[in-house]
């Protein structure tokens, strides 16, 4: 991470995770590594850490994080589409609908494939239907992509609802589990004298795929989480990324310096699809049955919206975005009835405080501040006067003659 | 006013890079270019130069693909390109400058070179997946060619800052180092002095020349007569989509249909005045 940009010196405590940022990057390289390995290894224990305060009262921790982690890999997609290379897609929940019907259809509908199995070529199916919504709407610019993947997702949807061949209303199931493995029981902790105790009576089994228990779904779909950010950072830092955020920042600049854009805006997509495939997969494993109730518009903008809290443009925003928008109504599901309003507000207030979101990329409040410079000096640069200048003819030097002149 | 009189091309020894034949672009009612033919050879600066709406940034556009010409064809390399794709004309060996500047502002000065350098590559999301040789390969040869051309332009101690963030001279620069980074043929600079002083104009038509000692051929958009005349080989001049002179620095500066051009009265006013 090159980032040199200097800050406002305003320390203000909206600029924390920025901040805190810049203090990551400085790291040297093994610490930073050192520090991420003990990240994802404190996520994985966390269902069974059960710490107070995070873990959610009334509903089943692991349960939770389980629908957060897949929020994450649904925000570390769409921002390949929206961050990277900036085209709104309004209608992502169509992706995450068609892996998982992919794999209902395979499994329990019209099949009986193992889900591992099935997986595949749900992703195969995510990324062709990417590529064919792509082909004919990604000639049109902004606000269109946005309506057309809008109405992309309703279709999705409303063939879901009249589609006896895919359960019509009523869905798809059952939907069989991953294979399991199981080795070892792991006991979670015991919070409740105040002190962590360790409660062999409360255990989970690594790694058995069952209804009664959502952890290790939970680790197979953080497993898949580190796998796609790991991918993501590998191609976003390759001419395949350059060429996105070039695309998004001035799609005719970009083309003008040899970036085919229709080819990497269709590849944005290809690969945005195939990790909501990957997201959807899981989540009808999990649920066991699918109907098209899960897949409606508000999913889409609760999706977008994890980007956009987030910081679209960064993973690490996505991911951030995401929790906030899966995790936190679930940690006040006791509020049940506010639960939205407060969002909404929460929303309202990001969009008035922080409009870049919690951890934007690099762009910086000092790069905007500059535009308005540039824009102002290039408005102010007609060159009335900048013809014909000293040295050139004046009409009483010119002395045009025939010999002078180049006209025949 | 101007009438269209057929400027007999001047004689030339090296081979042509570019050609413009008969080009005529119309906007419904407005013709941005009417007839204009005009050539480039091989290492030369030639300067185009006109009055305001005299069609320069239009032949720009139809050069580099953004428009397709009404009628009438543009010939690169020895071939013809008119109504090819704009990225692959930029393939082909054109890269260009714009009048407004256009840079990738969220991305660091060093990625929008590396953007441009990036037209010569080939891997694509697999290979940077995987991490393959080649890609590696391609990757730090485009950095190493990007620092090269950030120094060259001057812009070398600003790698790392946004492109958004750098001041209007430097992002004038970071334009052309992009271009460049593209390795073209033809390097197309439209009025990329505009808003300099007169001593940055000075730095830039030196560096002009020092593009042109690197192999390569341009051809200069530049409302300012003196700078142009200080560096340019040849003159093509516009006024109102139609070319009116086409010679040397020195013939141009007496051509009294220049003249009217420029000081936007009838030709044969400026002749009277004699
Ligand atoms: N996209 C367009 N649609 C309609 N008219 C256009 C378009 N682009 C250019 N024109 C017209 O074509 C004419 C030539 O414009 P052009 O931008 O090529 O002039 P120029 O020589 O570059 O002038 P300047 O020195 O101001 O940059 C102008 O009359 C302009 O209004
Ligand atoms: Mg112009």
């Amino acid at each position: 991470m090159s980032q040199t940009t200097s800050a406002p010196p305003r320390r203000s405590r909206r600029d924390l995770l920025g901040g805190l940022r810049r203090r990551l990057s400085g790291m040297p390289r093994w610490a930073q590594f050192l520090l991420m390995v003990a990240i994802a290894l404190l996520c994985y224990v966390l269902p069974l850490l059960e710490p107070p305060i995070i873990s959610t009262p009334g509903t089943d921790f692991g349960g939770v994080l389980f629908t957060v982690s897949v929020y994450v890999l649904v925000a570390v997609g769409l921002n390949i589409v929206v961050g990277y290379a900036g085209l709104l897609d309004l209608g992502y929940v169509g992706f995450y609908a068609i892996g998982a019907y992919t794999v209902g259809v395979l499994t329990a509908q019209h099949a009986t494939w193992p889900w591992l199995l099935s997986l595949p070529v749900a992703l195969v199916v995510t990324m062709v239907s990417g590529v064919l919504l792509g082909w004919p709407t990604l000639r049109v610019r902004g606000d269109y992509l946005a309506i057309v993947t809008l109405g992309f997702g309703e279709i999705v949807r409303l063939t879901l609802i009249n589609s006896e061949w895919l359960g019509a209303a009523r869905g798809i199931r059952p939907i069989p589990s991953p294979p399991s493995l199981p080795l070892f029981e792991v006991p979670h902790l015991d919070w409740s004298t105040g002190v962590p105790l360790v409660d062999f009576s409360d255990t989970t089994t690594f790694i058995e795929f069952g209804v009664t228990d959502p952890i290790p779904f939970y680790w197979l779909a953080l497993t898949l989480i580190i796998l796609v950010l790991l991918a993501d950072k590998r191609i976003k830092d390759s001419r395949v990324g350059r060429a996105w955020e070039a695309t998004r920042e001035d799609e005719d600049a970009a083309e003008l310096m040899g970036v085919p854009t229709f080819r990497f805006k269709l590849l944005a997509f290809a690969i945005g699809a195939f990790v909501g495939g990957i997201a959807g997969s899981l989540f009808a494993t999990r649920q066991t049955f699918i109907n098209p109730e899960s897949f409606t518009l508000l999913i889409s903008i609760l999706f977008l919206s994890a980007v956009v809290v987030g910081g679209q443009g960064n993973r690490w925003g996505a991911v951030i975005g995401a929790v906030v928008v899966a995790y936190l109504p679930e940690r006040f599901r006791g509020f049940e009835q506010w639960r939205v309003l407060v969002f909404g507000l929460a929303l309202m207030l990001l969009a008035i405080y922080r409009p870049q979101g919690l951890l934007p990329p690099r762009r910086t409040v000092r790069a905007q501040r500059m535009e308005a410079e540039t824009e102002a000096l290039e408005v102010g640069e007609e060159p009335e006067d900048a013809v014909i200048a000293a040295g050139g003819p004046t009409p009483d030097d010119a002395a045009p003659t025939d010999e002078g002149s180049s006209r025949g | 006013m101007a009438e269209t009189v057929q400027q007999p091309t001047p004689v030339t020894t090296g081979d042509t890079l570019l050609s413009l034949d008969d080009v005529t672009l119309k906007f419904g009612g407005v013709t941005a270019l009417n007839g204009v033919s005009f050539h480039i050879d091989r290492g030369e600066i030639l300067g185009l130069i006109g009055p305001n709406g005299a069609g320069k940034t239009t032949a720009f556009n139809v050069v580099t693909g953004i428009y397709r010409p009404t009628s009438g064809g543009v010939t690169f390399d020895g071939e013809q390109i008119t109504g090819l794709k704009r990225y692959r004309i930029a393939k082909r060996g054109i890269a260009r400058t714009f009048q407004n500047i256009r840079l990738f502002r969220a991305m660091t000065a060093l990625e929008n070179v590396m953007v441009g350098a990036d037209a010569r590559h080939t891997t694509g999301p697999i290979s940077a997946l995987l991490g393959l040789p080649r890609h590696r390969r391609e990757e730090a040869a485009g950095r190493e060619l990007a620092l090269e051309l950030l120094d060259f332009v001057g812009v070398g101690g600003r790698a790392d800052e946004l492109a958004g963030n750098l001041s209007y001279g430097d992002q004038r620069r970071l334009e052309i180092a992009r271009a460049m980074a593209t390795q073209p043929k033809l390097l197309c600079l439209d009025e990329p002095a505009a808003g300099f002083n007169p001593s940055e104009k000075q730095a830039l038509m030196e560096l002009i020349r020092k593009i042109r000692d690197r192999g390569l051929t341009v051809l200069l958009i530049e409302h300012d007569m003196r700078l142009v005349m200080g560096v340019v080989d040849r003159v093509v001049v516009l006024e109102f989509g139609t070319k009116i002179a086409d010679a040397s620095p020195t013939e141009v500066q007496n051509d009294p249909a220049v003249i009217a051009a420029y000081l936007g009265v009838a030709e044969d006013e400026v002749v009277t005045d004699e």
